[in-house]
């Protein structure tokens, strides 16, 4: 296998696994548990090769699993002294270990290969130098971690989709049928913890935090669908490897830096243009909705006046925007509308009510009662 | 070390001054700001904010044309966290994306475009470029006293912006909604206290990094809550812990072997947190405890009467 579709696989799979966790994560406001899960990692990697002297994967995954269980509780346990809010005493944890972790490394770790620097940003480039062999197949060291950990994810979203849905969206009800919504919490913990870990290597602490929200946080402002989700997030994830990874290779800059970037870059492309929900489409919907809503008031303000004694004063052309408080220029853009909507006529320097006018303007009535 | 030997060393040697009071400076911002991020729940703010911060160094360092000028990587620093503060509020009011989520892909994703800048200046500038990391993991020890100079007018130009406006951004913290009733611009006081936040950060990036900025922004101010309910009294306390932790940090780095600054600071910190959490005059867990205690012997001792009928 070339080294190039090595890494290629390796970030996909890093993308695949942020596309399965991330929905979940995003939708119960856990975001920032995966920021400072992917810090105390580097805590939990030293700790374990002080205490194992070795860099053994799967044990490190062990220890990874453990470290992020341990943030959580630490977390919660904090939270449950009410003596600070929920984002405060995630705050105060992970800075806490990672900066053990940093003086441990400093102090006693000097000699093994794990510096501050790739921690966080990982290294890719030289994933596919580092290999095992599986009978007689030679294969990335990190492939197969990632592999292992990809179908690990997997099987966990599959098997538990319908608890894991239940939790997310109205945890009080999954307690009351009897589900387990902290056990759950902690198992999705615990995953993506030894995810992170088994990424660590390849995108680093900061850089899996991007994989795991950017294009989950895409994905939800494109569908209203769990599944589907999972399912754009992971195309946006996909597609940001090969294009991060071709920019790399055109600019030779970090290969991690500028799959991220993609992802950026395609989150603000659907952030300004997502139909429904994008600031652009939010914005011509508001734009109408002043429009038709000055209309109504335009077809609403004549039929009250219609055959009252003011009709005259109250609907001339030349002065209706005062009674209704306009701009010149505005009111005449209104009248202008109405009338090629067919909701009014202008006889002589009087605006009328056409019969389709006079039911616009009692449905407008009608609609506000 | 004695004490003696410690004060000295605080006043008269170069090194040790510069850090000590570049990490005073910094405790005390952030304690002050801190303060009010904590209040208006944002204390994950400093760790979005500071990731941030990363592109505006890189970019600030090529178009000056390579400068290392300690007050244009730190404009640069301050101008690309506050586009990253400001798409944070676009995304947060515009859209149904929560908080934490915004953050996170604030967070990561200014980080990975500011590493696919650092990577490129890396492979252009050779070595040339080697001030420019201290901005990601933070290098106290490198702190010169143009950089102290630097930080003390950004960290001056703050405390007095906050001062004046101290009344203004306390209802903000605790009654915006009542504010906007009063006719204050609100966003653009919220916007304000953003910008001001975003010095703070950009103060500490030298010092601590942009991982432990994190804690260093709001952490003194949580500290100082239990000890006290109100926020002038607050703000004071947690700049005086910010200060000494940054003090005793720097210390401790300097008089123990590869113990890095940031760490030692933000590891002081948490202690001085954790002795809060316990002791803390006004909300402390030991004195809730006892207090505790003490209702549930009264309690007894009225449900022991009628038995003893």
């Amino acid at each position: 296998m070339s080294a190039e579709v090595t890494i290629i696989l390796i970030c996909s799979l890093v993308a695949l696994c942020g596309a399965l966790l991330g929905p979940l994560l995003i939708l119960r406001k856990m975001s920032m548990m995966t920021d400072a899960i992917s810090h105390t990692i580097l805590f939990g990697i030293a700790m374990g090769f002080l205490l194992f002297k070795t860099q053994d994967s799967a044990l490190m995954i062990v220890v990874a699993g453990l470290t992020g269980v341990l943030t959580v509780w630490l977390s919660e346990a904090i939270l449950r002294t009410r003596l600070v809010k929920e984002d405060a005493s995630i705050g105060i944890v992970f800075p806490a270990l990672f900066s053990i972790g940093v003086i441990l490394i400093s102090r006693y770790l000097t000699d093994i290969h794990i510096d501050v620097d790739t921690a966080l940003v990982g290294e890719v480039v030289f994933a596919p130098f580092d290999t095992v062999m599986i009978g007689s197949i030679e294969i990335s060291r990190a492939l197969l971690t990632m592999g292992i950990l990809t179908v690990i994810d997997i099987a966990f979203v599959v098997i538990f989709y319908k608890e894991l849905k239940l939790v997310t969206f109205d945890a009080g009800l999954a307690m009351a049928l009897g589900f387990a919504p902290v056990i759950l919490r902690y198992a999705l913990m615990t995953l993506l913890s030894v995810t992170a870990v088994g990424a660590f290597d390849a995108v680093g602490a900061v850089l899996f935090v991007g994989f795991v929200v950017i294009p989950a946080s895409a994905a939800y402002l494109l569908t209203d669908r769990l599944g589907r989700m999972m399912g754009i997030a992971f195309v946006f994830g996909v597609f940001a490897v090969l294009s991060g990874y071709a920019v790399a290779l055109r600019w030779d800059a970090s290969i991690s830096g500028c799959i991220v970037m993609m992802l950026l870059t395609q989150f603000v492309l659907v952030l300004v243009f997502a139909p429904h929900r994008g600031l652009l489409a939010k914005f011509l919907l508001r734009r109408r909705q002043r429009w038709i809503f000055a209309e109504q008031m335009l077809v609403v303000h004549l039929h009250s006046h219609e055959g009252h004694a003011d009709q005259g004063i109250e609907s001339a052309a030349a002065t209706v925007h005062e009674h209704l408080h306009w701009d010149t220029n505005f009111a005449r853009e209104i009248v202008r509308r109405a009338r090629q909507r067919g909701w009014i006529e202008q006889i002589g320097d009087a605006l009328a009510l056409t019969e389709r006018g006079r039911q616009a303007a009692l449905q407008a009535v009608a609609y506000r009662n | 070390m004695d004490l003696l030997q410690i004060l000295h060393d605080l006043i008269f040697d170069y090194t040790l001054r510069n850090i000590a009071l570049g990490s005073a400076i910094l405790g005390i911002t952030s304690g002050v700001l801190g303060s009010f991020a904590l209040l208006r729940r944002q204390s994950l703010l400093g760790d979005a904010l500071s990731h941030a911060a990363l592109p505006g160094v890189c970019i600030a360092f090529i178009v000056s044309g390579g400068s290392k000028a300690p007050l244009v990587l730190l404009l640069g620093a301050a101008a690309s966290g506050w586009v990253g503060a400001l798409l944070l509020t676009v995304i947060v009011r515009q859209t149904r994306i929560k908080e934490d989520a915004a953050m996170g892909i604030i967070l990561a994703g200014f980080f990975g475009v500011g590493y696919v800048l650092l990577s490129l200046l890396q492979q252009s500038a050779g070595s040339g470029q080697s001030g420019l990391d201290k901005y990601l993991f933070g290098s106290a020890a490198s702190l010169v006293e143009a950089d102290v100079n630097t930080m003390s007018v950004l960290a001056g130009l703050a405390l007095v912006i906050t001062y004046a406006l101290f009344k203004e951004f306390k209802l903000l913290s605790f009654d915006p909604g009542f504010m906007a009733s009063l006719g204050y611009p609100v966003r653009w006081l919220d916007i304000l206290l953003i910008s001001l936040t975003v010095i703070a950060i950009v103060i500490g990036l030298q010092t601590v990094g942009v991982v432990l900025m994190a804690a260093m922004l709001f952490v003194p101010g949580a500290a100082a809550r239990q000890w006290t309910n109100r926020l002038g009294h607050m703000t004071i306390l947690a700049s005086g812990i910010g200060a000494l932790s940054g003090v005793i940090g720097a210390v401790i780095s300097a008089s123990a072997e590869r113990i890095p600054t940031g760490p030692a600071i933000v590891l002081t910190l948490t202690a001085f947190t954790l002795i809060s959490f316990v002791f803390g005059s006004e909300r402390g867990l030991l004195w809730a405890w006892l207090r505790q205690n003490r209702t549930r012997r009264e309690i007894r001792a009225r449900m022991a009467l009628p038995e003893g009928r």
